[in-house]
């Protein structure tokens, strides 16, 4: 068995050896350090799943102890071998305090909760407000005139452009004719009818969205209570921005309005109900 | 007193139930609350039908009784009935409602403004002949009225024609 041993163990080797070059050559045509063709097992099986050698006869027979790789290190490990800075010398005023002290920059915690927090099992399909799926009822599509029901425009009639991210409806008076800039509006809290103006052929600017529309208000009291109020925006100002927004899109949407009669007239006019007038009886 | 009479020919209008608005011919009388009715030309299939669904026209047919689908379509359209029937008063009326009722909110809009300039026209030649006769007296103002109703029928025509527009 040994005589038998010695010479398969050879010749492996020397195939090894020999074969470096040509099994090189054959993949150097892609990489030439590259994989070595891989020596049989050295451990016979006696039966299946029962090897001649154990463990540790089969390291000393494969020279692991002469074999031993690390992984190369990644960047990440290379940046986590740089080790923060844990502590930073501060500058401290007063005579007498000798000039700086060492702070810790991560400090320890000022609390322990007794109790440990129940790890709350992950909730199945609750999605937070930006993955919500957006909806559009069938009968608003763009260039549908809408009438507002809430907000300061309330009866107003005005034309629909697009619905926004967080789903909200962009919308415009056009401005000449009802005094309604380009706002948004709530889906819910407004009637289509089923007027519609051909809008296919108006460009609406792409910076036109809901951030754009966001209410700003400003949130830094440092000065003492008395001023606070001045801060906060009371008066809102129109941006020369908003006003050159409202030009570029209503020039085209005018345009498209003059062409139906009486059109310009009904979006300036405003809805209300009379008596004897039912809002489940009408047709919009 | 009565003039419309229920007998054979006689074309009625179904007021309600599955074939509401169509118009049927009487064939024969079933019974007292029910007939045997046939509409081949407003797709109504022969069938029994109570009394109280139908509304009788001034239309009548000229067929024998329990006579044929065949015999029925004939005499309808020998006398035009469906020519005849949108012509009356009674399907204008209908029609009318039914447009009222689909005018969407821009039509309401447009009708709205013709009523409105048709007023003023109105209200405008009132005034106009009012004057008149406030200075002239009595006499002028017997030949005048007839004027009236005359100018009144003009504003009428443009506000119809709108509504038959949309």
């Amino acid at each position: 068995m040994a005589g038998e041993k010695a010479p398969v163990e050879k010749n492996p080797g020397k195939k090894k050896a020999g074969e470096k070059k040509p099994a090189g050559q054959k993949e150097g045509g892609e990489k030439k350090k590259k994989v070595k063709k891989h020596h049989a097992s050295r451990n016979p099986v006696l039966a299946r799943g029962i090897g001649r050698y154990s463990r540790s006869a089969m390291y000393a027979r494969k020279a692991l102890y002469k074999r031993k790789y690390t992984a190369p290190e990644t960047k990440i490990e290379k940046k986590k071998k740089e080790m923060p800075r844990a502590t930073i010398t501060k500058p401290v005023g007063g005579d007498k305090n000798g000039g700086s002290r060492v702070v810790k920059i991560r400090k320890m915690p000022r609390y322990y909760p007794t109790e440990d927090v129940p790890r709350k099992l992950l909730s199945h399909g609750k999605k937070p407000f930006c993955q919500h799926k957006r909806r559009l009822r069938a009968s608003i599509t763009p260039g549908t005139v809408l009438i507002l029901l809430t907000g300061r425009h309330r009866g107003k009639r005005v034309v629909f452009l697009k619905q926004l991210g967080t789903g909200l409806l962009l919308v415009t008076g056009p401005l000449a004719i009802n005094r309604v800039p380009l706002r948004r509006a709530h889906q819910k809290f407004v009637i289509a009818t089923s007027t519609k103006v051909d809008i296919s052929g108006v460009k609406i600017p792409k910076h036109l969205t809901d951030a754009y529309f966001k209410k700003k208000r400003l949130r830094k009291p440092k000065h003492q209570e008395g001023e606070i109020f001045d801060t906060e925006k009371e008066k809102y100002e129109i941006t020369e921005q908003r006003k050159s927004d409202q030009k570029a899109v209503d020039s085209q949407v005018l345009a498209q309005i003059k062409k139906v009669p009486q059109l310009r007239g009904y979006l300036r006019s405003t809805f209300s109900l009379s008596n004897g007038v039912y809002p489940h009886k009408l047709v919009f | 007193v009565f003039k419309r009479f229920v007998e054979i020919g006689r074309v009625a209008f179904i007021a309600f139930g599955p074939h509401a608005g169509k118009l049927v011919a009487i064939v024969d009388v079933i019974d007292q609350n029910r007939a045997l009715v046939d509409g081949p030309c407003s797709g109504v299939r022969r069938q029994a039908m109570p009394f109280k669904c139908m509304q009788l026209t001034d239309f009548v047919l000229k067929f024998p009784h329990s006579a044929r689908q065949k015999c029925v379509r004939r005499a309808w359209e020998k006398e035009n009935i469906n020519e005849k029937w949108a012509a009356t008063r009674w399907a204008k009326k209908i029609d009318a409602r039914q447009k009222k009722a689909k005018m969407t909110d821009f039509d309401r809009y447009k009708v709205m403004k013709a009523k409105k300039m048709r007023n003023r026209i109105i209200k405008h030649e009132m005034k106009k002949l009012q004057k008149l006769a406030s200075q002239k007296g009595k006499k002028p103002e017997k030949s005048e009225k007839p004027e009236k109703p005359e100018k009144a029928k003009k504003p009428e025509k443009p506000k119809k024609a709108q509504k038959a527009q949309k």
